[in-house]
This record gives C-alpha cells, sequence and structure tokens, in this order.
C-alpha cells in the first residue's frame, strides 16, 4: 500500500508540474505586454521598462516560471497586475465563497442521489423506476444556469424567499451566508445529482446480480433489507468515485452558477481579471482549479486502494 | 426501434431542421430591430414572441441552432478527429511508452475541465466562436482516445485480429482496417452524447460572455440577455432554455437509442 501511495503521489506532482508548466506556456504566448496595457497608451518608454521591472516581466521566462511555481509552493502567487496586491489573498477571499458552494451542492446533490437511486433500482422496470429515470434525462439536460434564472424567478421575484443574488459575507452569519447560497446550491446540484442517481442506481442493480446478494436472500432477508446491507454498501465505492471527481466540476461550475447570482466568487474574480488583462491573477485561478481536480482524484484513487486490495497492484 | 431512439431522433432531427430552413427562410429578418413590438408575448404574429429590441425570437432561436450545431459538430470533430487515432495508436502498442505518453496526457487534459480551457483560450486569444470550440474540442480529445483505446484494446486479443496478423498485416493497417469498424458504432454513440455535452458548454460559455460575440446569434447569449428582463418578460429566458433542453435531451435520447440499437448485447443486459 505505502509502495502504492508513494508512486501515485509522485505521479501527482508530475502532473501538477505539468500543468503548471502548460498554464504557464498557454498565457505566456498571450498578445499584449501587462504593463503598457496598465499604463495606457500615451505611456513613456521608460516608464513602461520600469514597470516591468517592477513586476518582474524583464526576466527570462524560465526564471518567472520558476519564481511563479516556487512562489506557489510557498503560498505565494504574486502580485495582482492591476490591484497591486497579493493574488494568494485575493483568491483566499473568492474562496470563501467559491468552496462553501461547492460543498453545499455537493452535499444537496448526494442527499438527492443516494435515496432517487435506491428508490429507482429497488423497483427496476416499475413505474417508480421510470418516473425517476425520466426526471434523470430531463435533469442533465438543463443548463444550470439557466435553471438558476428560473429559480430566481420564482423564488426570488415572485416568491420573494431568497434574494434574487448577491452575498452578505460570512460575517452576516453562517444562517444568512448559507441563505443567500441555498438558490445556487441548488442550480449546481441539479445535474450532478441527475448523473449521481444514475450511478448509484446502475451500481445497485450491478451488485444485485452478485452471488453474495443471493446468499443473504437465502439465510432469509427480505429483498429490502438484502438492499440496504449489503447492497448499499457496496455499491458506495463506485458512487464515491463519482463524487469525488464531481467535487472538481462543481467547483469549475460554480464560476458560471456565481454570474447568475451576482456573487463574489472565484468566478468573478476571474472574468474580472480576463477583461483587465491582468493575467496573474487567470493563471493562478486555473491552477488552483487544475490543482483540485488532479488533487481530487489522487485522493480518490487512494481511497479506492485502500476499500480495494486487488487495485494496489494495477499500476 | 425503441422509444427512445424514435422520441430522439424526432427532437434532434426538428432542431437541424429549423437550423436548415434558417439559412433559406425565417419568419423575421433575425437581426431586424422593431421597438414598438417589443417585449411581446407569444402571438400569431411572432410565435414565440419578441426581444427587448422587438426581434422575432423564432427567428434567432432557428439561427442561433446553426451557432450550437456548428460549435458541438466542430469540436466532436476535433475530439474523434485527434482522439480516435491516439486511443488506436495506443492500443496497438499498449504498455509501450506511446501508450504510457497517450494515456497520461489524456489524464492531463481531463484536469482542466472544458470551462477551465475555455477561460484560458479567452484570456490569451480574446472571447469568440472559434475559440469556444478549440475549449470544447480539446476537452472531447481524451473522452475519445480513452473510449478507442478501451474498445480497441479487447479487440486486438480476437482471433480475426489474430489472422490478420499472420497474413502480414502491420499494426497501422489492422488498426484502420479492422479496428476502427468494429469501434464505430461506440464512436457514434459516444460522438452523439459528446455533441450534446457541447451544445450545452457553447450555451454556458456564450452565456458568460466567452463564446459567440454579437452580431452572432446565440441560445446561450439569449439567456445572458434576458438576465434582467427575466421578472417582466420571462418568456426571455424560457424560449431559448427550452431550445437548449429539448436539444440536449433529443440528443441523449437519440445517443441511448443508438447504443441499444447498435448493440442488442447490451440491449439484454441493461433490461
Amino acid at each position: 500500500m505505502l509502495r502504492y501511495a508513494l508512486k501515485r503521489l509522485l505521479s501527482l506532482f508530475l502532473s501538477l508540474a505539468v500543468a503548471s508548466l502548460v498554464i504557464f506556456l498557454v498565457v505566456e504566448v498571450a498578445p499584449g505586454d501587462p504593463a503598457s496595457f496598465m499604463l495606457g497608451v500615451n505611456a513613456q518608454p521608460d516608464t513602461i521598462a520600469a514597470l516591468r521591472a517592477e513586476l518582474g516581466l524583464d526576466q527570462g521566462k524560465l526564471a518567472r516560471y520558476l519564481t511563479w511555481a516556487a512562489g506557489m509552493l510557498s503560498g505565494d502567487f504574486g502580485t495582482s497586475y492591476t490591484y497591486r496586491t497579493p493574488v494568494a489573498g485575493m483568491i483566499a477571499d473568492r474562496l470563501w465563497v467559491s468552496l462553501p458552494l461547492a460543498l453545499y451542492a455537493l452535499t444537496l446533490s448526494t442527499l438527492i442521489a443516494f435515496p432517487a437511486g435506491i428508490y429507482a433500482a429497488a423497483r427496476r422496470g416499475k413505474p417508480g423506476d421510470m418516473a425517476v429515470m425520466g426526471a434523470t434525462q430531463l435533469g442533465v439536460a438543463v443548463p444550470n444556469f439557466w435553471f438558476a434564472m428560473m429559480l430566481v424567478l420564482i423564488f426570488a421575484i415572485n416568491l420573494r424567499w431568497f434574494g434574487a443574488g448577491g452575498f452578505p459575507g460570512w460575517d452576516a452569519g453562517l444562517l444568512s451566508g448559507l441563505h443567500a447560497l441555498t438558490l445556487p446550491a441548488i442550480a449546481l446540484a441539479l445535474p450532478q445529482a441527475a448523473i449521481l442517481t444514475r450511478v448509484m442506481r446502475s451500481a445497485l442493480l450491478d451488485i444485485l446480480g452478485e452471488d453474495f446478494m443471493r446468499t443473504a436472500r437465502a439465510k432469509g432477508l427480505t429483498r429490502r433489507q438484502a438492499l440496504w446491507r449489503h447492497g448499499v454498501r457496496n455499491a458506495l465505492i463506485p458512487v464515491l468515485t463519482i463524487i469525488g471527481l464531481q467535487f472538481s466540476f462543481l467547483l469549475a461550475g460554480a464560476i458560471i452558477i456565481e454570474q447568475v447570482f451576482y456573487l463574489p466568487g472565484l468566478g468573478r474574480l476571474v472574468f474580472q481579471a480576463i477583461s483587465s488583462r491582468d493575467l496573474i491573477v487567470v493563471e493562478s485561478v486555473v491552477m488552483l482549479l487544475v490543482f483540485a481536480v488532479i488533487t481530487v482524484n489522487f485522493l480518490v484513487d487512494l481511497a479506492y486502494a485502500l476499500v480495494d486490495p486487488r487495485l494496489r497492484s494495477r499500476t | 426501434m425503441t422509444r427512445n431512439l424514435i422520441l430522439g431522433t424526432a427532437l434532434s432531427s426538428m432542431v437541424l431542421l429549423a437550423a436548415a430552413v434558417s439559412f433559406l427562410w425565417t419568419p423575421f429578418d433575425h437581426a431586424a430591430m422593431n421597438i414598438p413590438a417589443k417585449l411581446q408575448t407569444p402571438n400569431a404574429q411572432h410565435w414565440l414572441g419578441t426581444d427587448h429590441f422587438g426581434r422575432d425570437l423564432m427567428s434567432m432561436i432557428m439561427v442561433g441552432a446553426r451557432t450550437s450545431i456548428a460549435v458541438a459538430l466542430v469540436a466532436v470533430g476535433i475530439g474523434m478527429g485527434a482522439g480516435v487515432p491516439l486511443g488506436l495508436a495506443a492500443a496497438a502498442r499498449k504498455g509501450s511508452w506511446l501508450d504510457e505518453l497517450i494515456m497520461r496526457g489524456n489524464d492531463l487534459v481531463f484536469a482542466f475541465p472544458s470551462l477551465v480551457i475555455a477561460i484560458l483560450i479567452t484570456a490569451v486569444l480574446g472571447a469568440g466562436a472559434v475559440n469556444a470550440i478549440i475549449a470544447i474540442g480539446i476537452f472531447n480529445i481524451p473522452v475519445f482516445a480513452r473510449i478507442t483505446r478501451g474498445a480497441a484494446l479487447s479487440l486486438w486479443e480476437r482471433e480475426f485480429i489474430l489472422a490478420a496478423r499472420v497474413a502480414g498485416k502491420g499494426a497501422a493497417r489492422i488498426s484502420a482496417e479492422h479496428i476502427l469498424p468494429n469501434v464505430m458504432n461506440l464512436l457514434i454513440v459516444q460522438g452523439t452524447i459528446q455533441f450534446s455535452l457541447g451544445i450545452l458548454a457553447e450555451a454556458g460559455l456564450s452565456y458568460v460572455g466567452l463564446g459567440a460575440q454579437p452580431p452572432t446569434p446565440s441560445w446561450g447569449r439569449m439567456l445572458a440577455d434576458a438576465q434582467t428582463m427575466v421578472s417582466f418578460a420571462p418568456h426571455l429566458a424560457l424560449v431559448p432554455g427550452m431550445a437548449i433542453i429539448l436539444t440536449v435531451l433529443g440528443l441523449n435520447l437519440l445517443g441511448d437509442g443508438l447504443r441499444d440499437y447498435l448493440d442488442p448485447k447490451l440491449r439484454v443486459a441493461r433490461a
């Protein structure tokens, strides 16, 4: 197990290193010099040169990559070109909105998908199953930002149960913060819940055909007892994998949903940064998202190997 | 023919037809403003109503379908064009450094969700439909590479491949003549699914302003325009939303139906 974990850890670092290099190189080819963009068209060449030196833009590409990468390792993401504040601080502020939103949505989608998937599997082929499967077909077809607009229309504008957008900040209290994130989280959770329901159902159906399920029935358990005691527990392995993968998609998906609700999260930050050509912020947010995806995949792989020893010998 | 296949074919052809007809005829000029007729709800003259500039929504939806289909189709093309040969090569040289390189490269691309790729590309090249295509297309490559490799690996164990090898055919020729035709069904099904995901992705990118730019009509941007007016003109959001949902639903049903239709074994296994 330790050998496997070390091997995976090594490939984790390798992936992160390559990903950071790719991001850096892609942003490097961007036309336009941040320094001349910041100073406007009338800037004197020596002013631009001075700013370039201050931002560290006059160094070679390799030196700048190494500075950036080494800085990130120690939590220093560099300084924003436009705001002149540390990028790490800006990201941390926004992360306090995006991360809780993604976690909230993940909780909701799990809470919906587990009962729905188990219900559908237990009633395979019956009207209840067909209704759930029909609902999931619809769920994956609905764009989440459109669903978000409909939620605003119904629950914020007509019923006035929620605000139509904005975020009071966690200082206003945990409850009001969660209240503001509820509609965005529902919108974000819906398509993920539809996918997760399907995974839960098919994982359960696979397991229902296993020998140990027949044994469970043979020793006198009812269908329902066998399903809950042996089926659900075994189906959890593939389902947890998908939940792990979904988290990173939720974090990225939050970027679009934040636009609907005017939430001050990573999405707003990255779009502002794009329009002001604050490339170091774009670079860092993208790196953070990619880091989240790679790391969650790594953790899921590790958890998987912990649960199922057969997988350790695979790589 | 299953119910999925019939319903999926019907919905998908409706959208394709609307896009095709829009080249020859739309009820109104999709870009023509007519302020006196603004914000009309669906009526006899404007079947789906008008927007805040009095433009006919039906015409905009029809022309917008072209954008959605074009972006998603080319993105699937990029994914297949690059992903399938990579998958075939990886399977033909299973376990070699080439296989390892291709699969690790795939893992790396998978770490960049299409939205993240789009953000990167937009930051560098600016927003636009072409850049949206590139972003969605790049994300499609590992999807097709993985599915091709998986299916091809099991085919390489089969006797008819052994026979082809005995006959003296090389790996490249076997891949093209024997493996590819046998994974085609799988690729068509996956292509349909990626096509529907591409339509969703295009809508999302256009909604946040990273996709098609004015004056190119796009369902996602229609939704972005509708956002501030949804309280007094909900049809502005309902119409493009339903267009997206019906298209994606139709393509997904088509994909499911095709899978059952093309692979009778699966039909038994799934029943």
